[in-house]
């Protein structure tokens, strides 16, 4: 006698409408005339982020550790990332809907003449929109996911859908292409490396489940090869995504060469789905055995902290400068990990809100800083910038502050309650390090807020490209909060104190 | 409204009142922000009715809940040590605004930004001296550098934006190991019952040796950068050699002075023990600023340069008299520090309307400046001799005290300072002789005197100078509570003095 499976619909409600959005968009793909195609797929995203955002308030103070038959767990901690992931990808939304950007058709090779037919026939590539929205689903259930099958599932499916749209930029096809190639295969080995942890610790706990292996591994006496093993290479599939050294050589390369609008989403919503998940397995799965896996941990978060902020010095290129950045904050976010405390969650949270939008504004500009041949990412043509546009200027120059952490930012918050949650549990070496990297990476922020402000422009300096009115409205929704952060945290900051409960 | 709260807010309501006016209508601006300074000033004089002299402790207190979790408060008040930086500055930015009426016109940006960046940074000024909470103490001493950044790199000249990032960088570097100190001390505070950022409370802490150091360093080497003390002063002489005279007098007449009122409030009052284990090696630094900013200021070529060397010797005598621990020292190192200010605004806004009129920062273009244009050159003189400390004017109470504070204690130390009173002599007299007398250099024929305006500026700077030097009695009786309770919060008593043998 088979029993069919109870689902809690309520509580899984926000990753089935982004489904279902993915599925909608896929039907519209096939069914609607290519002339409204682009505006319908724009309005369903957009509609079905807002009603996941939606319901996820509606339940944020519910707790739930069987939704999904064990499998799913709700609780405060995942649904904050929920949360902040939807948030977040409604406003990187926004960036996409600046149709150049994307390759009018993926299939075509670079140069060649069907390339030239699509784009002179007008072709728009509307297929990112149910990407994106499969990716955000899988993002979703990422940090909910509470045994290991339906933790490797949602790594997937977050993930494949991004290793698509990475090669879709619609200018350096050759560039976007080969990051693609690159991310996809990285990726993969990083997801074998992931499922093979998995197994490994299922040899150990002989359970999928997350409290299944707490239990075993708090037992007394138990024989942890397995099990350290086991954390050793999931701990690679994790890192990994959130781009830590030494698992962060692909970041450089992705970040520059996606489409700008799409690295501002992967870079701020992956690492929420990414840490979220970390923090859930670490502290409710391997909590026990801290003290093997703290070390290693702290070692990872010094070297990402100093190795990407002294990397970023000799960038030339904007992109990357902010992907070697985003590497360096990955090695803060870490600290919040390794505190494992609720302070560290709570401080954890309010620094993926804070740099996630930063981030996602910071990318959102870099759309529009171009010349005749498209974006320009070179630094040194940036040079004036403030005298052409002195808003579009003010703005970088506000999340770059936000990003070095100077005071009245959201970044200077967040950077100093996740050094407090680590020095409270006494990693003052983290602290120490986390100090001088981010003196270091304030060179390198600075020299942009430099060559903006106070360079000539020369005569080959960059236009702005006049922001249509929802790009407008995405650069400001993320100033806003970058600023508002920085002056009153209160708002979001007692909100994530009472949301750190994480189901065992 | 607290009076003092109000202090703190009345400029940047003037920043919210130039965004009304038009770009264009440079003369409304100017006076606008001028008008906004005044009303800033008369309400710091008020704060002086409602002060109550004599007492101990802070004064005109208010506290404001801010970022709950980690219970920090917008918490501000007064005692005798913040109450005369606050003066000074609320006195000299009206004189920055009048003395350099016109040294935004050639700016990277309009005239309107520059004077929202100097009122923003009044507002910052004010508040930072006003901050009993240490971690609204950390965010106004960060933020306060931005506005400067802008004014350096945007308003002055020659290599502006390169000596704008190094001041930022040098600073926010020193910043961050305060923000990690900061972080322990809160930490500390935790474990020992209750998590707060209030300096009266923390001062109460019971931190073992070894964290009293690491913590104490923390503070200082940022303290140290911003003063600036050998050897983190290197960002000083590029910094002022770029800025406009405005700017150069509010970056070392009060910025820096928030390295050294750092020092006294927080080193010293937070971490006695460590304090007492590092005053001979920082006695030894300030020394060798001492000697090392009179002998490079003798050397200089460029006139701005050349007083920012000769602040930096300045700058060693206060920090002499603070960690020489004793009740002279400190409070003649609080008053050097209002004096210097004065001394400093004197002789940029003098210098600067020299560089602004033979269009050269050169020593040497200048020259028998004494016949043609007697008022600016005595003037001129008027503020070197303050700076040298000459007796009469106010810079010698204080260099006194410090030296007669610093003797009690550290005979020897007293002894090499005082040799940096002769040097002082020597870089002022030669910078007299050269650019007010001997024969009329070519291309200072014409050179016009001071006109009414800027005699307007001068004027205030000049009577504080010499109503200071003569009559020093109320300051001294403003500061020495202050410095009294930190002395016993430090658990130092002055020395006996030594018997003549």
């Amino acid at each position: 006698m088979l029993t069919t499976p109870s689902l809690d619909y309520n509580l899984l409600a926000p990753i089935l409408i982004v489904l279902g959005g993915a599925l909608l968009g896929v039907f519209v793909e096939g069914f609607v005339g290519r002339a409204y195609r682009a505006r319908i797929q724009i309005i369903i995203a957009l509609l079905t982020t807002a009603t996941a955002f939606c319901w996820v308030i509606s339940i944020h103070n519910l707790i739930s550790q069987s939704a999904a038959v064990d499998s799913v767990s709700i609780d405060g901690g995942g649904l904050f990332m929920q949360g902040a992931i939807l948030a977040m990808a409604f406003v990187a939304l926004l960036f996409f809907t600046q149709n150049d950007h994307f390759a009018p058709q993926a299939s075509a090779l670079p140069g060649s003449q069907e390339e030239a037919a699509a784009v002179l026939a007008g072709v728009q590539m509307t297929e990112i929109y149910p990407l994106v929205l499969f990716a955000i689903s899988g993002m979703l259930l990422f940090p909910v996911a509470h045994d290991l099958i339906t933790l490797f599932v949602a790594l997937e499916v977050l993930s494949i859908p991004l290793y698509i749209i990475t090669g879709l930029a619609r200018r350096r096809r050759l560039l976007s292409q080969e990051a693609a190639l690159k991310y996809f295969l990285l990726g993969a080995y990083s997801s074998a490396f992931f499922l093979f942890g998995g197994a490994l610790v299922y040899g150990f706990s002989g359970s999928l489940s997350l409290a299944t292996i707490r239990t075993a591994a708090a037992a007394p006496g138990a024989n942890h090869i397995f099990l350290l093993l086991g954390i050793v290479l999931m701990s690679v599939g994790l890192l990994f995504k959130v781009g830590a050294v030494p698992f962060h050589s692909w970041t450089p390369d992705v970040y520059q060469g996606a489409p700008t609008a799409v690295t501002g989403f992967m870079a701020a919503c992956t690492k929420v789905a990414a840490f979220g998940a970390m923090f859930r397995i670490f502290i409710v799965a391997f909590a026990a055995v801290q003290n093997d896996w703290r070390p290693v941990f702290v070692a990872i978060s010094i070297v990402t902290m100093a190795g990407g902020a002294i990397a970023a010095i000799s960038q030339r290129d904007v992109k990357r400068t902010l992907a070697y950045s985003s590497i360096t904050h990955a090695g803060f976010l870490l600290a919040g990990v390794i505190a494992l405390s609720q302070a560290g969650l709570t401080a954890m949270m309010f620094y993926l809100v804070a740099y996630g939008f930063a981030t996602i504004g910071a990318f959102g500009i870099v759309t529009l800083v171009r010349d005749s041949t498209g974006e320009v990412n070179d630094l040194n043509r940036w040079a004036g910038l403030a005298k052409k546009s002195p808003g579009v200027a003010t703005a970088f120059a506000l999340f770059l502050l936000s990003f070095g952490g100077i005071p009245l930012t959201s970044g200077f918050i967040a950077k100093f309650s996740i050094f407090t949650a680590a020095y409270a549990t006494g990693n003052i070496a983290i602290v120490v390090v986390g100090v001088l990297s981010s003196a270091i990476a304030l060179f390198f922020y600075l020299r942009v807020v430099l060559i903006m402000f106070f360079k000539e422009p020369t005569d080959d300096t960059v236009t702005v490209a006049v922001p249509s009115f929802l790009v407008t409205t995405g650069i400001t929704i993320c100033f806003i909060i970058t600023l508002v952060l920085g002056v009153y945290p209160n708002l979001l900051f007692n909100l994530a104190s009472t949301m750190t409960t994480l189901v065992p | 409204m607290n009076l003092l709260t109000l202090t703190i807010i009345l400029p940047l309501l003037g920043v919210l009142g130039l965004v009304a006016v038009p770009k264009e209508n440079t003369k409304a601006i100017k006076l606008l922000a001028l008008a906004s300074s005044v009303v800033t000033l008369i309400s710091s004089l008020l704060m002086l009715t409602k002060y109550k002299f004599g007492v101990q402790g802070f004064q005109l207190v208010s506290s404001h809940s801010w970022f709950k979790v980690f219970n920090i408060n917008y918490a501000v008040g007064i005692d005798g040590l913040a109450l005369v930086l606050i003066l000074l500055t609320t006195v000299l930015v009206p004189i920055v605004v009048v003395g350099g009426w016109n040294e935004a016109e050639n700016g990277r940006w309009s005239v309107k930004t520059f004077y929202m960046l100097i009122l923003i940074l009044e507002t910052f000024m004010v508040g930072v001296f006003a901050a009993t909470d240490v971690f609204l103490f950390y965010v106004i001493f960060e933020a306060m550098l931005v506005p400067v950044y802008f004014l350096i790199g945007g308003y002055g000249r020659g290599e502006r934006a390169a000596a704008a990032l190094k001041f930022l960088l040098y600073s926010l570097f020193g910043g961050l190991l305060m923000l990690a100190a900061v972080i322990g001390l809160f930490v500390i505070s935790i474990k020992q019952g209750h998590g707060t950022f209030d300096v009266t409370a923390l001062s109460h802490l019971k931190i073992s040796h070894n964290t009293q150091d690491w913590l104490f360093l923390g503070f200082f080497i940022a303290f140290a950068i911003k003063a600036p003390l050998f050897p983190f002063h290197t960002w000083l002489p590029g910094a002022a050699k770029s800025a406009t005279p405005g700017t150069s007098i509010l970056v070392l007449g009060v910025l820096d002075k928030v390295g050294t009122y750092g020092m006294i409030r927080f080193c010293i009052a937070l971490f006695p023990e460590a304090t007492k284990t590092f005053a001979p090696y920082i006695i030894v630094l300030s020394l060798i600023s001492i000697i090392y900013g009179a002998f490079l200021a003798i050397g200089q070529k460029d006139l701005n340069s050349l007083i920012a060397f000769t602040s930096i010797s300045h700058f060693g005598f206060i920090v002499l008299g603070i960690f020489a621990m004793t009740s002279q020292g400190l409070t003649g190192a609080t008053l050097y520090m209002v004096n210097h200010g004065f001394s400093t605004a004197a002789l940029f806004l003098v210098g600067g309307w020299m560089i602004e009129r033979r269009k050269s920062t050169q020593v040497e273009d200048f020259g028998g400046l004494q016949r043609i244009t007697p008022v600016m050159a005595w003037s001129f003189f008027i503020a070197g001799m303050s700076a040298l400390a000459l007796p009469g004017l106010s810079s010698f109470v204080s260099e006194f005290l410090v030296l007669v504070g610093t003797f009690t204690r550290y005979p020897l130390a007293a002894v090499i300072g005082t040799t940096g009173i002769v040097l002082a002599a020597l870089y002022i007299l030669l910078l007299v002789q050269r650019t007010l007398h001997g024969p009329l250099q070519a291309g200072n024929e014409d050179t016009p005197d001071l006109n009414w305006r800027e005699k307007f500026a001068l004027a205030p700077v000049i009577v504080a100078l010499v109503l200071l030097g003569f009559y020093p009695k109320p300051a001294i009786h403003v500061i020495n509570p202050a410095t009294s309770q930190i002395m016993a919060a430090a658990q130092v008593t002055d020395p006996t003095p030594l018997a003549g043998k």
